[in-house]
């Protein structure tokens, strides 16, 4: 009797065990697949990244519901961004950069967050440029991005490559990473059928070089900021004592 | 249980034991009716509220009524409002949270810990209305259950929640929960969410009677622990009892009608009891009624015949 009712303990033990396990593991099958629905979703400013973003936003809406110009929207089921979370379409309608910031004051959780007090320090994306689609680099004069961006020549600059002689020069936009704020504003405002200029999210586009490369010729190199070239040599070879040293071609070995 | 027609069965407490009978004036019927009115007229103001102040601007004194979604609100702009249950998720994932959700939280658990936890469930939860009317729906066409489900399989739900929340890093049931879906796209329009309310409603309607909001849904499961020691209960008053079974009849929970228990402390106690109040109209011995439990603790403790008392001299 006693036999059977360990017996009869441990397979109720194990059904539920593999009922949790089953359920479990297509539970979280179901939610890395939705945590990774779009990697590249433009988040409202002063996001987390992506990962703790992600974990802290509770998906109540107030962040959308307080953005002035309906940047923000709420995905929802059968949306390719996670389920609930705030996002914009920068070609539909950029983010403005309202200097008080009013999605983030409106975050209860700290999804986004509150340290960013700046509108200027924002990095919800890089913007990109297709250079074979950009009318600037086709040489046309148009430049309209660098003429809308609100960090004009910080976040987008214009160079001037002169090309061969009897072809006239190419006036290129240039976006620099470190200004830009992914606001879209230039997306929006590009002038061709699809934008040839975009906000992509920065694990998208943006490479690394890797620590173990130091470009010599540039010291002050914002690439490696911890490289200091004397420091880590430390003292510079002493030249050895003059009369410690044998000079047998001259004086012969003693 | 029931006898025929005419035959008069007597209880073990002396009394005839009456069915109910469904009064034929409309009158009548509002009152065995209102609780069930009272329920679906809070939780549409509730969602009405949600969803005038984001479409229409409702506000008072240029406060905005009331913004956000069950996840987490904001009433006039003051008192901030969270879901527990999702921020103790969020907490799992190993992630701090800015203090004003945190109160938020503290204030939704102190209101549904003193009128019971799954209030939230019958008078709050919009999945609610979906899964009464699959309920009744159900009854209606006679469907019986496709098969048994143990009901306390909603806290292996829940623990698991908690566990693939530390596990993933993201809030386990809120990446999943048909109740938020159905909220959020019945406040911020419609995307493809209705389709796991209708899961619901089918499962309710055709594999297991309340199956989703009696058996599965680890919310109401987190809601009947923080509701286990409520103030506010279904009182009841044992020496009226007739064992009539038609509180059983209708409640979506009748596993907490353990009568010799509720005798025993003159109220349900369990707090997988919606507080929903669908039993006591039904009642036709007025043996259930919502009370207080500090109030039943005294009435009981002033009378000599305690029933456990009894029972253990």
């Amino acid at each position: 009797m006693e036999q059977n009712a360990r017996r009869e303990f441990f397979i109720r033990l194990a059904q539920g065990t593999a009922l949790a396990a089953t359920g479990g593991l297509i539970w979280s099958a179901l939610l890395q697949q939705q945590a990774k629905a779009m990697p590249n979703a433009l988040r409202p400013p002063g996001a987390l990244d992506e990962d703790d973003f992600q974990a802290l936003c509770i998906k109540c809406g107030l962040c959308v519901r307080d953005c002035p110009y309906d940047t923000l929207r709420l995905s929802t089921a059968g949306d390719s961004v996670p389920i609930g979370t705030p996002y914009f379409l920068p070609r539909e309608i950029p983010c403005y950069m309202c200097p008080d910031i009013p999605c983030k004051v409106a975050c209860p959780t700290g999804a986004l967050t509150p340290e960013l007090t700046d509108i200027n320090g924002a990095r919800m994306g890089l913007a990109v440029i297709d250079i074979e689609n950009c009318l600037s680099w086709q040489g046309l004069r148009c430049e309209i991005c660098h003429r809308e961006c609100p960090l004009t020549d910080t976040a987008i600059t214009v160079e001037h490559n002169p090309r061969k002689i009897s072809k006239h020069a190419l006036f290129v936009p240039i976006v620099h990473s470190d200004a830009c704020t992914g606001c879209g504003i230039c997306e929006k405002a590009c002038p061709t059928d699809e934008a040839a200029i975009r906000v992509v999210a920065h694990e998208l586009v943006q490479g690394k070089i890797g620590d173990h490369y130091r470009l010599g010729w540039k010291v002050d190199t914002t690439i490696t900021p911890d490289f200091k070239p004397y420091e880590k040599s430390g003292p510079l070879p002493v030249a050895p004592d003059a009369s410690g040293g044998l000079d047998y071609l001259n004086e012969g070995v003693p | 249980m029931k006898t025929g027609r005419g035959a008069i069965r007597m209880a073990s407490n002396g009394r005839p034991v009456r069915p109910f009978i469904m009064p034929s004036t409309l009158s009548g019927r509002l009152g065995v009716w209102r609780y069930l009115i009272l329920r679906r007229i809070t939780q549409l103001t509730i969602l009405l509220l949600f969803f005038g102040t984001a479409h229409w601007g409702w506000s008072v004194a240029g406060r905005p009524l009331l913004s956000g979604n069950l996840s987490s609100s904001r009433l006039l702009d003051l008192v901030p409002m969270a879901d527990p249950f999702a921020v103790l998720q969020i907490f799992l994932t190993r992630h701090m949270l800015q203090p004003e959700v945190l109160i938020g939280a503290g204030i939704v658990l102190v209101f549904y810990a003193l009128v019971g936890g799954r209030v939230w469930c019958a008078w709050v939860c919009p999945v609610n209305m979906v899964t009464d009317l699959a309920g009744w729906l159900r009854t209606r066409l006679g469907i019986r259950d496709m098969f048994h489900v143990n009901r306390d399989i909603r806290y292996s739900v829940l623990a698991l929640t908690l566990v693939l929340s530390f596990l993933t890093g993201v809030a386990a049931f809120e990446w999943v929960s048909p109740i938020s879906m159905f909220h959020r796209e019945l406040i911020f329009g419609a995307g493809l969410g209705w389709t796991a309310v209708l899961g619901v409603f089918l499962f309710d309607l055709l594999v297991v009677k309340h199956g989703w909001c009696g058996h599965l849904c680890p919310l109401g499961a987190f809601y009947a622990l923080v509701g286990r020691f409520a103030p506010v209960r279904v009182g009841f008053d044992a020496p009226t009892c007739t064992h009539c079974g038609e509180c059983a009849r209708v409640c979506p929970e009748p596993q907490v009608l353990n009568l010799r228990q509720a005798a025993e402390a003159g109220m349900i106690r369990s707090g997988e009891c919606t507080n929903c109040g669908r039993c006591i109209p039904v009642c036709p011995e007025g043996t259930l009624q919502f009370d207080l439990r500090h109030r039943i603790g005294a009435a009981d403790q002033s009378h000599e015949s305690k029933p456990h008392q009894r029972r253990l001299a």
